[in-house]
């Protein structure tokens, strides 16, 4: 890191967050002005193109790329035609303790005074609320589902590299194309097809307008700069800017700055989920630099300067605040941005390049919370590459996280993707697999199976909320066979899984017709081709996942009801229903045999492997291939980001020993401390998981640093990995923990039974070991932090 | 078939032989150390633990006893060891696992069970199963039976031996042996009696014979502070390893106080209080020294 690296670095790093509203302002007058007076997309694309002239422009001392979608770094926007906050949102976000979004004064007056009284009533999530229907809201306020289109538009998308050889000239002569193919006497569609067209033309306009006016002000910026060195910068930043994206982007710096605008148009245009992720950079740049490189027009050091104040750049874009209850929630600043490395060509070869190795080191160096990398690792990769990221883990960022490229080409290839496509694709956000560039992959919430569970064992009845949310599946106490049982649990999630998805139709279809997103269009294919929007089924593959959680929560509930209820009689299903209902009060010891004296999750044990095989196969049975109503189809991921903590603080205490209101598991980890066999038989459980029926799977691990010492550990590892990887796991990320996790350890072991330490000559669980041990382990920890 | 009384087995073990490792501990030790970090596995008979850290008191054990051996005490509930009959009626009861039975019967073919579930993992890695103990050549037909088991399962074997055991023994098993990890602790043979319990004539000469095999071989030395890092035994196993036919990695093992709170959880006394780990440098010193012997010494292993 240089100089101005370090600086660019320390600003992004220590600027708070503030809240801004001249994109709602801006906004907010444009559809009281103008609502009406076109069809919705090119209103969509005039209101884009007015933000594109009107907002603020920044260039900042030292910057090397430029744009921003506030008026300057860390300034996050608002969306008020999406969800518009109140001023008791406003007030919360300012004042609470974790994250705060501060909100200056004048922006609580233009609130008061124009936004909030303008879209009152007219917001999607205003509209979406008041049409959805009380049994979705019974039972999504029971926290049996998450809903992620009620807060931010459908995103989850990824680039690929196509803008890179074209400029919006190029797409705008695509479009124009696309328009005088339209057939007007036998397609019903095309005039509706000729307005989107119209305005993702008026959109590749905005966005050069944005970038020139960047262009502009550096510029006059030059000519008022006395730094000869400084000087000459801001004339390549606006030579740059007037350049692309304008254009195709001609050498390295330009690319950089290609890819920023690309990004902040998708991100001003809506705020659509995990922001926007680039894709595969390491090989859409690479050709540039290898050019530059072999002609002697730039060095690695140059090169690496660029992209770093690039990287940089992710961070100053923390995510839209929440409105409403989620707003008191802590939430988080990062938005998902994940960058993809390594993974194979489109020709199937191996993808790692210079740049993917620079990347990394990037990563290392600037380790913000922002933007997020990963790794795709190939039976094709080589371990070069994974050690090299592995050296980076063990410095307990938790990044970059490993995903298994074979398994993600697999997974889209059984979902119907053309194999180019499906290799051209990757993981975003947290682990979603996905066609870069060529597909719609929403998430459309999470589906609290552990809850279905609950309702099952009381018979339809929510015994939290103590409301009638399910159907009448029986009373669990006359259920003679384990089976009985089971097969109510099916009904309930059947019950479930229908609510969840009629909703998720509606407000697909509310997006479809009042929140395209004219501008994202463009960059995915086949978009233009169909002249179809990407909310609305434009592009070449159009998924919705629903994503399962708790899976080792319900795996070990089963395991337990099946083995001393119905098996061993150990207990009575109303002896333990009883002692759920009281919290365990009073019932450790059955409540210890409960957890301890099961099968669980983890252990590379049939007989739960087994019960999660079962449960999966039932999600994947219940939900994969329900169409939706792009003309794609659903499909399930399993993973949580957090809401394992949300959904165990609407449950009761559950079968397993967990206490009511509790977290569930994660991902598709085991119950935090079930697993007691080590990391091998946590893979081996995890890998009688079908990764390949799934859209993505999430795996964390914990390791204290010794484990990762020196090559040995990272040879271990790195083995660990590529082991997983031939069971087809589909994504696994290490936690290497520090002292302070250890000093929780001690408090809490019941949480961290799985938590492995190198003691000397050989390992062990860290809770296993004598008090004075850890102590000294803790110490040792300590050391290794400073 | 013959059965085997093993205390522990643990898969990803990665400080033993290559790769990733599933290591099977024998119990029962011919020698006892005063530095080991592993007292349950001295004995060759099967024994109670148990841990009060997680005893919640709630008196299942005593009930279930058969033989009524189990008093509640001030320091929770004990076994009289001289009723406990090892029936293992108090482990299953107790809901919160703080009673187990150290050490448990096992078949070649249940072993085999549990090692070949991670075959994958030791393709991946050039690993395989390390046979350690206690003192694995203790129960030699059970280990001679095993480790021709895993090399028909084409599985790396590994033996971590103290070398105390009768020639035969290891000439029965080192065919079967692709690596010896051999400790080797102190060249006085009265000095080795006074801290193992045994002389070292019969560990160095299974050193010396060992040496001329196909097998290889990765010498272990534990270093105990005051005991055998003194200049005359560095020299001593300097000079002895430098003579052998065949030159052999050396690893050196620095003591570590991790067996005390074991020992207590064992209720067994512990001999070395007082001893704390060797410090860095007094490592990088010992491996120069043994260096110009012409040896390759690491730290660690």
């Amino acid at each position: 890191m240089n100089e101005r690296i370090e600086r660019l670095r320390k600003e992004s790093f220590e600027t708070p967050v503030t809240l801004n509203c001249e994109r709602a302002e801006i906004i907010t007058d444009f559809y009281r002005e103008n609502l009406g007076k076109y069809s919705i997309p090119m209103t969509r694309a005039l209101a884009f193109k007015v933000l594109c002239t009107k907002k603020s422009i920044y260039i900042g001392k030292d910057e090397l790329i430029v744009g921003e979608r506030g008026p300057f770094p860390k300034s996050v926007s608002t969306y008020p035609e999406l969800n518009c906050h109140s001023l008791d949102d406003l007030e919360v976000l300012d004042t609470r303790g974790k994250n705060p979004y501060r909100v200056p004064e004048k922006c609580r007056e233009v609130y008061r005074d124009k936004v909030i009284p303008y879209w009152r009533g007219r917001t999607m999530r205003d509209r979406i609320f008041a049409e959805i229907g009380e049994e979705w809201k019974e039972t999504y306020t029971a926290g049996y589902f998450t809903e992620f289109m009620e807060q931010r538009a459908p995103g989850h998308t990824t680039l690929d590299g196509k803008f890179y050889s074209k400029g919006m000239e190029d797409f705008k002569q695509e479009i124009a194309a696309s328009l005088d193919s339209l057939d007007f006497k036998n397609d019903p569609d095309a005039t509706q097809k000729r307005e989107q067209l119209k305005a993702m033309s008026i959109a590749c306009d905005a966005v050069v307008l944005f970038a020139e006016r960047h262009g502009e002000l550096a510029s006059k910026m030059a000519e008022a700069e006395s730094d000869p060195v400084r000087k000459e910068e801001l004339e390549r930043i606006a030579a740059n800017c007037m350049h692309v994206p304008r254009h195709a982007p001609r050498d390295f710096w330009e690319a950089l700055q290609m890819y920023w605008f690309m990004h902040l148009g998708t991100i001003t245009e809506l705020n659509g989920w995990d922001a926007m992720n680039p894709g595969h950079l390491d090989r859409y740049f690479y050709p540039f630099y290898s050019r530059e490189l072999e002609v002697g027009a730039i060095t690695r050091q140059r090169a690496k300067e660029l992209l770093s104040a690039f990287w940089i750049k992710f961070n100053n874009h923390p995510a839209p605040p929440k409105v409403g209850v989620t707003a008191a929630e802590s939430g988080t600043y990062n938005d998902f941005t994940n960058i993809n490395l390594g993974g194979l060509l489109p020709d199937g070869t191996d993808g790692v390049n210079e740049i993917s190795y620079m990347m990394l080191e990037v990563l290392d160096e600037i380790h913000l919370l922002q933007p997020q990398a990963n790794i795709q690792l190939s039976r094709k990769t080589p371990d070069r590459f994974l050690k090299a990221a592995a050296r980076i883990i063990r410095k307990g960022y938790g990044y970059p996280s490993i995903f298994n490229a074979d398994t993600v080409i697999e997974q889209m290839i059984r979902a119907g993707k053309r194999v180019e496509d499906a290799r051209e694709g990757g993981t975003s956000g947290c682990v979603e697999t996905g066609a870069f560039g060529k597909e719609a992959y929403i998430l459309t919430g999470y589906l609290n199976t552990p809850k279905i569970l609950e309702l099952t064992l009381g018979n339809g009845v929510d015994p939290v909320s103590g409301k009638k949310i399910g159907i009448e599946s029986g009373d669990p106490a006359t259920f003679k066979t384990f089976d009985e049982l089971y097969a109510a649990f099916e009904k309930q999630l059947h019950h479930i899984v229908e609510i969840k998805i009629k909703g998720n139709q509606f407000i697909e279809r509310m997006y479809a017709e009042h929140a395209p997103a004219v501008f994202l269009s463009v960059l995915i294919d086949d978009c233009i081709k169909n002249g179809k929007d990407y909310n609305d089924g434009g592009p070449r593959y159009n998924t919705n996942y629903i994503q399962c959680v708790g899976i080792g929560t319900i795996t070990d509930s089963l395991s337990v009801l099946k083995k001393h209820v119905f098996e061993e009689k150990t207990f009575r299903m109303g002896e333990v229903l009883k002692a759920m209902e009281g919290n365990f009060e009073g019932r450790e010891a059955m409540r210890l045999t409960l957890a301890n004296k099961t099968p669980r999750w983890g252990n590379d044990d049939e007989y739960a492997d087994g019960l999660m095989s079962r449960v999966f196969n039932s999600l994947f049975k219940e939900i994969d291939g329900r169409p939706n109503t792009k003309g794609g189809y659903y499909h399930i991921d399993m993973l949580p980001t957090t809401c394992h903590i949300y959904f165990g603080s609407v449950m009761g205490a559950s079968p397993d020993g967990r206490f009511a209101h509790a977290p569930l598991s994660e991902g598709i980890s085991p119950v935090q401390g079930a697993d007691r066999n080590g990391p091998t038989a946590v893979i081996k459980s995890c890998g009688k998981m079908d990764h390949i029926r799934t859209g993505g799977t999430l795996l964390n691990m914990k390791f204290m640093p010794k484990v990762l010492e020196g090559e040995n550990g990272i040879d271990k590892i790195s083995k660990l990995v590529r082991t997983y990887f031939r069971y087809d796991g589909h994504h696994v990320q290490f936690n290497v923990v520090d002292s302070k996790t250890l000093r929780d350890a001690q408090v809490h072991p019941e949480n961290f039974r799985d938590l492995i330490v190198r003691v000397a000559g050989y390992s062990d669980y860290f809770c296993d070991i004598g008090k004075d041990l850890q102590e000294e382990i803790i110490s040792r920890t300590t050391q290794e932090e400073v | 078939m013959s059965k085997g009384l093993i205390f522990d087995i643990k898969r990803y073990s990665i400080h033993d032989g290559p790769g990733i490792q599933t290591t099977v501990f024998l119990k029962g030790c011919p020698l006892s150390c005063w530095w080991c970090h592993n007292p349950e596995s001295q004995s060759a008979a099967r024994e109670m633990l148990y841990r009060a850290d997680r005893c919640i008191g709630c008196g299942a054990c005593t009930q279930a006893c058969p033989e009524g051996a189990i008093a509640h005490t001030p320091d929770g509930f004990i076994a009289d060891p001289d009723r406990c009959t090892l029936h293992g009626e108090c482990v299953l009861v107790c809901p919160a696992d703080a009673r187990e039975i150290v050490g448990h019967e096992i078949s070649v073919d249940g072993l085999l069970k549990e090692i070949e579930k991670d075959a994958l993992f030791f393709d991946e890695s050039g690993g395989g199963v390390t046979f350690s103990g206690g003192e694995p050549l203790s129960q030699p037909q059970f280990l001679t039976e095993a480790l021709r088991a895993c090399r028909e399962m084409d599985i790396h074997t590994t033996v971590d031996t103290c070398g105390y055991a009768p020639r035969k023994v290891f000439e029965a098993i080192a065919p079967l042996t692709r690596l010896f990890l051999f400790d080797l602790k102190i060249m006085d043979p009265e000095l080795h009696r006074k801290y193992t319990g045994v002389s070292n004539e019969l560990v160095l000469s299974n050193i010396e014979w060992l040496s001329t095999q196909e097998a290889e071989m990765i010498i272990r030395i534990p270093i105990i502070p005051e005991i055998n890092d003194t200049p005359e035994n560095i020299e001593a196993t300097g000079r002895f390893l430098a003579g052998l036919p065949k030159k052999l990695e050396v690893n050196l093992l620095p003591y570590h106080a991790a067996a005390h709170q074991k020992y207590r959880r064992f209720g067994a006394p512990y001999r070395l209080p007082h001893l704390s780990a060797p410090p860095a440098v007094r490592l990088e010193e010992l491996t120069g020294r043994l260096s110009q012997f012409g040896l390759s010494v690491f730290t660690g292993g």
